[in-house]
C-alpha cells in the first residue's frame, strides 16, 4: 500500500478537546510529504465500550476498518487507544475466520464487509517505519539543542506487546529517538512507562490525579523543561490537570506538556501559532523563547 | 473489597463452574494458569494508590468461583486497562482481559458506571463517544482544521442490535 497517503482517523478525544495535537500533526505530516484523506464516515473506534461489551467494541472497530478498506487506504491515528484497538481487531479478524464471519454478518446489514486488506498505524509508527528517521531528521532546519525534555509514551502505544509490538514496553526507544531527531535532549527519569491515570478519571479521580502527580514529580526531579506526549488522553491528564494537581497536593511544576508534533514542528521552523501552542493550558513561553534563538 | 469483606468464604457463595465458564471466553482462556505470584498486583499502577483494588485477588476469586462477590463489586471498575499485568504475568494470563471479561459479565447484571452509559448514547447519536461542543467545532474552523466526519446513527444502531447486555443496547445505554 502507498506509504504517502493515509486515511486519518481522529477518534473522539481529539475532536472533543485536543485540537493542538491535530493541528501540529497535520502540519508536520504535510511537510514530510504525507497526504491525509478524511474518513468518509465516523464512529468511535470501540475501545470505550470494551468494558461493557467486547463484541460491541469488535463491531465498531470492524466498521471503521471496513470503511477504510473501501477507500483502499491504510489508517493513521493520532490516538494510541484507537491505534491499538484497530490494530488488535484487524489482526483478530484476519486470523480468526469464525469471528470474522460473525462480525461480517452484522456488517452485511449495512452494506459493509471486513476483508482484511489494510493496516492501521499510529502517527509514531508511521514516522519511524514508513517515513523513516532519516527523513524526519532531514526535515529539521532549526535544531532545538537548547532544550532538555522528558518523554511520556503512555500505555496503549506499547501494550499489550503481543498486538502493538513495534517498541519494547519495558524500555521504549522510539519516542526518545524521535525527540532526539529534533536536536532536543531527552532525559531519563524514574518510572517512565507508568500509566498517566486517565482511564480512571470519572471512576476514581483521586487515584488518577495521584498517578499524574507521581509522574510530574519524577519529570521535575530531572529538571525537564517540558514533557512530550503522543496521546490525547495523557496530554489532557497532565496539561489540563497540572494546575489542579499543584493546588491539591501543594506542588509546583510549571512544566509545559507538548504534543510530539509540536516539538517536531518547531524544529521544522513552523511558528508556535501554526502549531496550536495557544491551546495549551500550561504556559510554554519559556521554552518558546529558548527555541527562538536559532532563527 | 476490603479485607473484612473477604475473610469468610461460604461454600454457598461459590459457583464451582464459574472458572470453566469464563475460561471459554475470549481473553480469559488462561485464567487457570495463575499461580498467585503477585506480579500483577505489585506492578499495577492502580493497586499502588487504591486500598481495595488487587488484580491478583480478583483472579483468585474468579478461580474460586466467587461470582457474586466479584461481579457485584465496584472495585472491578477501577482497572485502568494499562496492560502492564498482561505483559508481565510469568504465566501468560491476560490479566487485563480477564478483568474485561468479568466487567462484561457485571454489565449483564446492570452494573455499568455512568460514564459508559453516557459514552454509549453519544456514540449512537453522533458516532463520537463525547458530545463535541459547538465552540470546539467553531474553534476547529479558526484553527484551519477540516470539518469533522459525521457518524451514521442509524447504521451504527443496526450493527449493534441484539448484542449483550441487551437492555443496555436496546435502551441506548439505559438498563
Ligand atoms: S502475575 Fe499472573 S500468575 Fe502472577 S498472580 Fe498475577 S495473574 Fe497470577
Ligand atoms: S491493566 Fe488494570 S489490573 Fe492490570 S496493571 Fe493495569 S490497572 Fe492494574
Amino acid at each position: 500500500m502507498s506509504k504517502g497517503r493515509y486515511l486519518i482517523f481522529l477518534g473522539c478525544a481529539i475532536p472533543y478537546r485536543v485540537s493542538a495535537f491535530e493541528v501540529s500533526a497535520r502540519k508536520v505530516l504535510a511537510k514530510l510529504g504525507v497526504e491525509l484523506v478524511e474518513m468518509p464516515e465516523f464512529n468511535c473506534c470501540g475501545l470505550p465500550l470494551d468494558p461493557v461489551s467486547h463484541e460491541a467494541m469488535l463491531v465498531l472497530a470492524a466498521r471503521n476498518l471496513a470503511l477504510a478498506e473501501q477507500k483502499g487506504l491504510d489508517i493513521i491515528t493520532l490516538c494510541p487507544g484507537c491505534a491499538g484497538t484497530l490494530k488488535k481487531v484487524n489482526r483478530m479478524l484476519k486470523e480468526d475466520g469464525a469471528l470474522r464471519h460473525s462480525i461480517n454478518q452484522r456488517l452485511k446489514e449495512v452494506g459493509l464487509e471486513f476483508k482484511g486488506t489494510i493496516e492501521a498505524k499510529h502517527l509514531m509508527q508511521v514516522l519511524i517505519e514508513d517515513i523513516g528517521l532519516e527523513r524526519v531528521k532531514d526535515s529539521v532546519i532549526k535544531p532545538l539543542t537548547a532544550l532538555s525534555v522528558a518523554e511520556h509514551n503512555g500505555c496503549h502505544i506499547l501494550r499489550p506487546k503481543e498486538f502493538i509490538g513495534f517498541d519494547d514496553p519495558e524500555d521504549p526507544k522510539t519516542l526518545k529517538t524521535l525527540i532526539e531527531a529534533t536536536g532536543a535532549r531527552c532525559l531519563d527519569y524514574l518510572e517512565e512507562t507508568e500509566c498517566c491515570g486517565a482511564p480512571s478519571v470519572g471512576v476514581n479521580d483521586k487515584i488518577a490525579l495521584q498517578l499524574a502527580r507521581n509522574k510530574l514529580n519524577h519529570v521535575k526531579a530531572v529538571k525537564a523543561e517540558a514533557m512530550i506526549t503522543i496521546c490525547p488522553f495523557c496530554h489532557i491528564m497532565y496539561d489540563t490537570n497540572e494546575l489542579r494537581i499543584e493546588k491539591m497536593f501543594n506542588e509546583t511544576y510549571g512544566i509545559p506538556i507538548l504534543h510530539y508534533p509540536q516539538l517536531l514542528g518547531l524544529a521544522m521552523g513552523f511558528q508556535p501559532e501554526e502549531l496550536g501552542f495557544s491551546e495549551l493550558r500550561v504556559d510554554a513561553s519559556r521554552i518558546l523563547d529558548k527555541t527562538k534563538g536559532g532563527k | 473489597m476490603t479485607q473484612a469483606e473477604c475473610k469468610v468464604v461460604k461454600a454457598s457463595e461459590i459457583n464451582p463452574r464459574f472458572k470453566y465458564e469464563i475460561s471459554k471466553m475470549h481473553g480469559a482462556e488462561k485464567l487457570m494458569r495463575c499461580f498467585q505470584c503477585g506480579t500483577c498486583t505489585s506492578d499495577c499502577p492502580i493497586a499502588r494508590y487504591s486500598e481495595s483494588y488487587r488484580p491478583r485477588q480478583i483472579i483468585r476469586m474468579a478461580q474460586l468461583g466467587l461470582e457474586d462477590r466479584i461481579l457485584d463489586s465496584d472495585t472491578l471498575w477501577l482497572c485502568a486497562s494499562c496492560f502492564t499485568c498482561t505483559d508481565r504475568c510469568p504465566q501468560d494470563v491476560e490479566v487485563a482481559s480477564v478483568i474485561r471479561v468479568l466487567r462484561n459479565l457485571a454489565a449483564e447484571r446492570g452494573h455499568i458506571p455512568q460514564v459508559f452509559r453516557e459514552q454509549f448514547s453519544s456514540i449512537l447519536e453522533s458516532g463520537y463517544a463525547y458530545k463535541i461542543p459547538e465552540l470546539r467545532v467553531k474553534r476547529r474552523e479558526l484553527l484551519g482544521l477540516p470539518p469533522l466526519p459525521k457518524g451514521n446513527s442509524e447504521s451504527i444502531r443496526k450493527t449493534l442490535r441484539g448484542l449483550k447486555p441487551e437492555k443496555f443496547f436496546e435502551n441506548n445505554g439505559g438498563y
